[in-house]
Formats: C-alpha cells, sequence, structure tokens
C-alpha cells in the first residue's frame, strides 16, 4: 500500500475513534477499552479490504464480516456510519430505547451488520457456516470475524477452529483482538493463553502475528491470508485495550466504564482536531472539521 | 427505605459462611466485576475460581468440586446460566444428583444496556422443568442473604436468580425465610398479586397503593420461591379473594404465570387470573424504565390488570 493511502486510513480511524468515544460519551457508559482495540481493523477492512456496498448491505456478492466480540459494536456502527451505510446522527441513539444500535450487533436492526453476537463464541461458528455456505454457492467473497482473547477462553472457539480447518475454509480471514485484558484481568491472571499462536498453528490455520494498530503490516497480513488455499487464516493482532481514548488506556481496567461527554471531549481533542461534542452528532459540527474531509463520507 | 445492592448481599454472605465453612467455594466465569465477588476473592483467594469467559467448563468444574465435598456457588449472567450451561447444569450437576448453587444474575429487563442478547426471559421456564431443582428469586437484601445461607445448609442444587443493582430491604434482618414458603407482604380483599423478585414485587406495592385510592384493597404474596412453590399460601390468598395476578420479570410462559395457572387449574379455582410477565418476545436494549413501561411490567400495567379483573369477576 502506498504510504499516502495508509496516512489516509491512519486519518479515517483516528475519525473513527472519536466517533466511537463521542457515541460512548454520549451515552455515559460502555465497552471502551475493546471498541478502541479494533479501529485499525475495522478501518482497514471497511475502508480498504472489502467489497461492500453502503446503498446494498445484502448485496450476495459482498465480503462479510462478523464482529463476534459483539460488545465492540460501537466502534464498528462508527465505521458503517462514516462508510455511508446510515446517517451519522444515529450514533447519538446508542442505546436508547428503540435503537437501531444496540449496545451488541444486531443483523436485523443495523444496515451493514452481517451477524448477530454478544454470546461470546457463538459468532465465531456463525462465521464458519457463513463461509460454508458461501463456498458452497460458489461465491468469491470472503468471510472475516474477530474475536476478542478472553473469548477465545469459550471452547466452541476451538470447536469451529477444528472445524474450518477440517473443511479448507480458506474464505476465511480471521483476527484476534489479543490486547491481553478481559473482563475481569488480565488473560494470563484468569486463563493463560499462551502460546497462541502456536495453539492456531497446530489448530491447522495459517496464522501470523502482526500489530494491530499498524495499519501497513495488517493490511500485509490480510494479503498474505488472502493469497492461501486450502486452509483457514488467523491474523493475531497484538493491540492495545483502550488505544487512543487517553483516559481509559491510561487505566489497567477499562473494560466496561462510566464517562461523560466532558471526558469524552478532551478525549478527542487530545486525538487532535476539534472535539466533536455532545450535540455535533446531531447538529452543526458534522462534516466540519471535527470529520476532517472529504475522503470520510465515501 | 433502607437499600443494599443485591450483589453486595449475595458476595458478604458467601464471605459469613466461608469464614466457617471451609468447603465454601466460588465460581467465576470472567463476570466476578459484575457479581461483585472481589471482596471475597481478596479474603479468601484460593477459593474463588476465575475460569475465564468459559460458562459451560464452570458448571462442568462446579460439579466435579462438589463431588469432592465443596460446596460450589457459581455465577454468570442469568442468560448464560440458564441458555448457555443448559446441558452441562441438567446433566453433570442435577442428574448426577451433585450439589451446585447456580446463580444468574441480571435477569429480565435488569440486563437493560446490554440488550436483548443478554436479556434472559425463559431462564426460569428452563429450569423449572429440571427434576428436583430449587428455584429462588429473592425479592431484597435479607431475603438474598437468607436463601444463600439456606442454600449452602441444603445438600442439593439450586438456580439462584439474582438482580445486582440496589433494592429496599422488605425484611428486618432477623427474618426466617424457607424453601418453598412465600411471604403474605400486604393482605387485600378484593384481589391479590403473587410476584417473584424484587422488581416484580416493587411494582406491585406501588399499584397496590395506586388501587387503595380507587377503593380496591389488593394483597401482595412474595413468592420467593419458584419452585418448590408455596401452593397453600397462593391458593389460599387465590381462593379469599376470588381474583388473582401473576407477576414475574420473564415469560409468562413456563416460569411463575405458567406454574399459577397449572396450580389454579388442577384445584379447579373458578375466580379471576390474569398473568403480568412478557408475551412470547424477545428482549432489547434500553434503560430498566424504559423496558419495564415497553413490556408492560410496571405498577401501571398491574394496576389495569386489576381493574380489568374488579369488572370481569
Ligand atoms: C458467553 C459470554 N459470556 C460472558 C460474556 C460477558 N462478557 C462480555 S465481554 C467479556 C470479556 C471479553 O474479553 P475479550 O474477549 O478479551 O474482549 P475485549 O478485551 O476485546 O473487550 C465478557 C466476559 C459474554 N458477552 N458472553
Ligand atoms: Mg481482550
Amino acid at each position: 500500500m502506498k504510504a499516502e493511502r495508509i496516512a489516509e486510513l491512519e486519518r479515517i480511524a483516528k475519525e473513527i475513534r472519536k466517533l466511537t468515544i463521542d457515541e460512548i460519551g454520549y451515552l455515559g457508559v460502555g465497552h471502551i477499552g475493546g471498541a478502541m482495540s479494533v479501529v485499525e481493523v475495522l478501518t482497514l477492512l471497511y475502508h480498504e479490504t472489502m467489497r461492500v456496498d453502503p446503498g446494498y448491505p445484502r448485496d450476495p456478492d459482498r465480503d462479510w464480516l462478523v464482529l463476534s466480540k459483539g460488545h465492540a459494536g460501537p466502534t464498528l456502527y462508527a465505521t458503517l456510519a462514516l462508510k455511508g451505510f446510515f446517517p451519522k446522527d444515529w450514533l447519538h441513539s446508542l442505546n436508547k430505547g428503540g435503537t437501531k444500535l444496540p449496545s451488541h450487533c444486531d443483523r436485523n436492526l443495523t444496515p451493514g451488520i452481517d451477524m448477530t453476537t454478544g454470546s461470546l463464541g457463538q459468532g465465531f461458528s456463525a462465521a464458519m457456516g457463513i463461509a460454508l455456505g458461501l463456498s458452497m454457492e460458489g461465491r468469491k467473497s470472503t468471510v472475516y470475524a474477530i474475536i476478542g482473547d478472553g473469548e477465545s477462553d469459550e471452547g466452541q472457539v476451538w470447536e469451529a477452529a477444528m472445524f474450518a480447518a477440517h473443511r479448507k475454509l480458506s474464505n476465511l480471514i480471521a483476527f484476534t483482538d489479543f490486547n491481553k485484558q478481559q473482563l475481569d484481568g488480565t488473560t494470563k491472571d484468569i486463563l493463560d493463553l499462551e502460546s497462541l499462536d502456536d495453539k492456531w498453528r497446530a489448530f491447522g490455520w495459517f496464522t501470523q502475528r502482526v500489530d494491530g494498530h499498524d495499519m501497513a503490516a495488517l493490511d500485509k497480513a490480510i494479503q498474505a491470508a488472502k493469497a492461501q488455499a486450502g486452509r483457514p487464516s488467523m491474523i493475531v493482532m497484538d493491540t492495545i485495550k483502550g488505544k487512543g481514548c487517553n483516559f481509559a488506556e491510561a487505566l489497567l481496567s477499562n473494560h466496561n466504564m462510566s464517562f461523560g461527554m466532558d471526558e469524552a471531549r478532551a478525549a478527542i481533542a487530545a486525538l487532535g482536531g476539534a472535539a466533536l461534542g455532545g450535540d455535533a452528532l446531531g447538529g452543526d459540527a458534522l462534516g466540519g472539521d471535527a470529520l476532517g474531509g472529504d475522503a470520510l463520507g465515501d | 427505605m433502607e437499600s443494599k445492592e443485591m450483589r453486595a448481599a449475595y458476595a458478604d454472605t458467601l464471605i459469613e459462611l466461608a469464614t466457617t465453612n471451609r468447603d465454601i467455594v466460588v465460581l467465576e466465569a470472567d463476570l466476578m466485576r459484575a457479581t461483585g465477588t472481589g471482596s471475597f476473592q481478596k479474603l479468601f483467594p484460593d477459593r474463588l475460581v476465575n475460569v475465564g469467559v468459559a460458562e459451560a467448563n464452570m458448571v462442568g468444574v462446579a460439579s466435579g468440586l462438589s463431588a469432592t465435598g465443596k460446596i460450589p456457588f457459581a455465577s454468570t449472567f442469568a442468560c448464560f446460566a440458564s441458555r448457555r450451561v443448559f446441558d452441562q447444569f441438567f446433566l453433570s450437576a442435577n442428574y448426577a444428583r451433585l450439589n451446585v448453587k447456580l446463580v444468574g444474575t441480571d435477569p429480565g429487563v435488569t440486563a437493560a444496556y446490554n440488550g436483548g442478547t443478554h436479556m434472559p426471559f425463559e431462564d426460569l421456564g428452563l429450569m423449572r422443568t429440571i427434576p428436583g431443582l430449587t428455584i429462588v428469586e429473592p425479592s431484597d437484601p435479607a431475603s438474598c442473604a437468607a436463601f444463600v445461607r439456606l442454600a449452602a445448609a441444603m445438600y442439593g442444587c439450586v438456580y439462584l436468580r439474582l438482580p445486582r443493582k440496589a433494592a429496599a430491604f422488605l425484611y428486618p434482618a432477623g427474618e426466617k425465610f424457607e424453601f418453598g414458603r412465600a411471604k403474605r407482604l400486604k393482605e387485600g380483599k378484593d384481589l391479590v398479586f403473587a410476584a417473584l423478585g424484587s422488581l416484580m414485587v416493587g411494582e406491585c406495592l406501588k399499584a397496590a397503593q395506586v388501587l387503595a385510592g380507587e377503593g380496591v384493597e389488593a394483597g401482595v404474596v412474595d413468592v420467593l420461591c419458584l419452585k418448590p412453590l408455596d401452593e397453600v399460601t397462593i391458593l389460599t390468598a387465590a381462593k379469599a379473594t376470588g381474583r388473582i395476578i401473576s407477576a414475574e420479570n420473564h415469560q409468562v410462559m413456563g416460569g411463575l404465570g405458567s406454574a399459577i395457572a397449572e396450580l389454579l387449574a388442577e384445584h379447579r379455582f373458578g375466580g379471576g387470573f390474569k398473568r403480568i410477565g412478557i408475551r412470547d418476545e424477545f428482549g432489547e436494549v434500553g434503560t430498566q424504565d424504559y423496558l419495564v413501561k415497553r413490556f408492560g411490567l410496571g405498577a401501571p400495567d398491574l394496576a389495569d390488570a386489576a381493574r380489568k379483573l374488579m369488572k370481569e369477576s
């Protein structure tokens, strides 16, 4: 990927980060930690890699994404909104009664969401089924799936892992958000996953390990995964829980936090650019400086 | 009115029990911060087993621990404690006649912002079909503490349905509780509400107050124990007034409404009967207040049902 394109994607990632902080801060509580650690991968997938059409979310020839760690829904909503799947002001309806943006992803409520998730482990199996179904139909689509490291405690993840390798699901590219934190503490203290790469390799997956906040490295890994034949791919991303949201990143425990617009505004300002502000999504600042320039609506 | 977090009542009681009983162990599946048993872990680090996000394994491990004489209390959100581990709890714990206390937190609409995926309206229905299982939903911090003590003292599996949030005390600290015994919280000659859990008992008490202003005297039975059900208290109250309304933060199918319907039908109760609860719907996201209105669980809904019942019968 060209340096300019990388810089452009990094700028979009920053906007998605800001929108997500604003989205959760406006509500006052949410899964900020795990939302921040998947910003780069979602930016890259939706703004570079995946074949999707915001005007035709259920296009049968699209690429699919299953966000199996469904509690990071708010980041995906910000990503989809920037891509044009729905108006950005929806972001302020997060978790409100009657909303189309619930805390965990819902394929029946939100344009662009391919699978309902929230019970950890289940989305990953569904991704296997989607990959299998698409290959049965002879479609060229790729299925992307994102799981958490804590989520990887679930036995279901490893049932799916064996299944995908056995079925040679090479149209499946999965990511582990290895932020080393789950809800009650570090993965090392709660249930040690290491050596995670070796586990995936032993399960028959083409396994790579990259810095999950490095756009170029992520892109390279995806290209390498796409070139694989006959086996599924796992990209283990080293990430930081809370990445880029200053007050959250500074904490050891940031899984689910209460915070308001004052903290959100300060965190957004620290990312450079104007703070979006509590009413920004519903009002004037939208599309202004805060969202950067032209390329964001694409 | 004095109140206390229900999860604090749970954790404090576990600490009290563990101090004198070394067999008490607590299991968590990466939701200790939600359940609030961190205080237990501080005092008994070796007796809090956090298995990670692996509920099925947790219930299996709890079953095995109980086979060695331990008394495991295992908790997770009620949606996972029921749906996700039903087979493990059914077979490894109950069918194997072991001694596992399973605690499901954030039942029904109290799951609020976690949304529809996390909102169990069916856990009681599932659990009620397990032979011999004891099922309790305490209505206040005092009954919560008491039933945790009773569960520890009794050999056999228990499902404890537990909202995490603060609830008002309805009973004094020394109040005696028993499995299979409901409490008559309020007498009333016109009709009786039979309510399960702190949310619904609270709403029924409010509805009774509204109705009193209209000259309708409504009683309230705090059911507490769904299984075994206090058939005598419920049937007596229903027959005395001729009208009964069940109230649960759960599907009307399979839970309290069904249990009372079965009881009334088998005993030829000819009076008026209505069920308040969720009507064949999935949960959704929102504040608890929004969801109480959305699913018709609030005092106004209960009062409406009472008014209709007064007209009809
Ligand atoms: C089956 C299931 N069990 C428990 C939960 C509650 N829960 C939500 S997030 C979480 C921790 C997940 O950790 P991880 O996968 O590492 O997420 P991240 O660090 O990316 O936020 C838990 C236990 C759940 N959603 N689903
Ligand atoms: Mg994690």
